[in-house]
């Protein structure tokens, strides 16, 4: 590992996506558009102070999922992944790059969605703002690392397309949007604990009714980090310089 | 045979195998240093493999792989082992420029590299043009371009000159000579036959073995034909005598067949 490498493939991946402004566009404007879609569906209700935040930890974490997945599954597919390999650049510091770039647009997109979600829709947020956006963030980047250890199953696009209902949709169906957690079955509620997306849900709920003080939250976002590690180490594991 | 001290690469019972079929069995090679070496072919028989596996990417079932002294893939070859694949690895989405300061950063090499390989593969003109919109023999220069940055001691072409226009052809065989006398050595493959004469050195590779292993003017003495195709085609009927049906052998005795060392 070598923060130069680390920092030139993230300025590489980053100037990669400046050519293509439609992603960009893609990244930063979808999800606040479906937050916006949801908030319309319920105008008359009172369902989107319920579910609205944990709109903020869907939609990022599905649109980088996908975004990471797919761009770094190209890298090993045009052999570009092979060149570097053979190149002194480290296993970690090709994932590592990835993330920070990937973690970067997370950022901003955390930021745009979560604005839209408090200033245009009229989500109300009586915890602190800057806690619910760093928690939108960290899964954020959670969905970019999955994203990165997926694609090193995948050995095509189709491929890593399917992981999206296998990895991602159980953890939207048990993450206590449909159903508060605690009136899941037994069993489901077990399992549900084990999964990353529900503990995103669980702070950004804490924190949007004040439930919780910030020492919760911030185990929370702590459970969140670990999960977006383990993803990148097993990534990074998965990476060999010798293929058949 | 050369030690390993003056060897770029030494090979001894290099077997590797892909899914269940065996596409290297047993194959030794040494290959000179500073030396221009010519890796001809039929496309299938094992030349990426070989090459893959001097690099250090291949994973091997068996045997020893040396390149400059050290075990192929080894950490300290990664700065001193130059790669370029048959398929262009550079980013599309960058342009000639940002892919070269790129794999500049990467290899820990000088700021004025990007430079010097740019002029060495001639893609002034076209630096800050986007690779997507490069045509392909433009793309494989941008791949053989990265591939000079931090001037490796060996260089492994992967099929370079495919697709290129005949001047740029000459030109970057001359500059494949050129860092040849500065000491690099050069491993290039080809199925094109009539660059076999441009090497300092042939190998010729016919379903995961080395048919021949020796210089253009020697091929061509030895085995009596009058250009490359037509010395690897008196080489397969040597090693394969069910060919040798249809044409009589130029020179040929009635042990050829069993003649596996007069061709080294």
């Amino acid at each position: 590992m070598n923060a130069t490498r680390t920092l030139a493939t993230t300025a590489r991946v980053l100037s990669q996506i400046r050519h293509d402004p439609r992603t960009i566009l893609l990244l930063v404007v979808v999800p606040s558009l479906l937050i916006g879609l949801v908030a319309w569906i319920f105008t008359d209700t009172d369902v989107f102070a319920t579910i609205g935040p944990a709109m903020l930890a869907l939609f990022p974490f599905v649109v980088m999922f996908l975004v990471t997945s797919i761009t770094t599954l190209r890298e090993r597919r045009t052999g570009t992944l092979e060149r570097l390999l053979s190149m002194p650049l480290g296993k970690g510091d090709f994932i590592l790059g990835y993330t920070l770039a990937f973690g970067l647009l997370a950022v901003i997109q955390s930021l745009v969605a979560s604005g839209y979600a408090i200033w245009v829709c009229g989500l109300t947020i009586k915890g602190d703002v800057w806690l619910l956006v760093a928690v939108a963030v960290a899964d954020a980047v959670l969905g970019s690392t999955l994203g990165l250890f997926a694609s090193a199953f995948a050995r095509t696009e189709f491929q890593v397309v399917q992981f999206m209902p296998a990895i991602v949709f159980p953890q939207i169906l048990l993450g206590g949007i449909f159903l508060p957690r605690d009136q899941l079955p037994a069993g489901l509620k077990e399992i549900s604990d084990w999964l990353p997306l529900s503990h995103a849900v669980d702070a950004l709920n804490a924190v949007a009714t004040d439930s919780h003080d910030a020492a919760y939250v911030g185990g929370q976002l702590l459970i969140i980090g670990a999960f977006a590690v383990g993803a990148v180490v097993v990534g990074a594991l998965t990476l060999q310089r010798r293929t058949s | 045979m050369m030690n390993s001290v003056d060897a770029a690469v030494v090979i001894e019972g290099l077997r590797v195998r892909r899914g269940s079929t065996t596409v290297l069995d047993g194959l030794d090679l040494s290959i000179p240093r500073g030396q221009v070496v010519g890796l001809l072919g039929p496309s299938g028989c094992g030349k990426t493999t070989l090459m893959r596996s001097i690099v250090g990417v291949q994973r091997v079932a068996g045997g020893r792989v040396e390149v400059l002294g050290q075990p192929a893939g080894s950490g300290a070859l990664r700065h001193r082992v130059g790669y370029v694949t048959q398929a262009a690895s550079v980013y599309d989405d960058l342009t000639v420029r940002q892919n070269l300061a790129y794999f500049r950063r990467v290899l820990g090499a000088g700021k004025h590299d990007v430079e010097r390989a740019i002029d060495a593969t001639d893609l002034g003109a076209n630096a800050g043009q986007l690779v997507s919109t490069l045509s392909g023999g433009q793309l494989s220069r941008v791949s053989l371009a990265a591939a000079l940055l931090g001037s490796p001691d060996l260089l492994v072409l992967d099929e370079p000159t495919v697709g290129l226009d005949p001047l740029l052809r000459v030109e970057l065989w001359s500059l494949f000579h050129r860092l040849a006398d500065g000491g690099t050595s050069l491993l290039i493959s080809s199925h094109v036959m009539d660059e076999a004469t441009r090497c300092d050195r042939l190998l010729l590779m016919r379903e995961g073995a080395i048919l021949a292993d020796t210089t253009p003017d020697e091929l061509l003495a030895e085995t009596g034909a009058a250009d490359a195709e037509g010395a690897f085609l008196t080489l397969l009927r040597r090693h394969h005598p069910r060919h040798a049906l249809d044409d009589a052998e130029p020179g040929g005795t009635p042990g050829g067949a069993d003649d596996d060392g007069a061709a080294r």
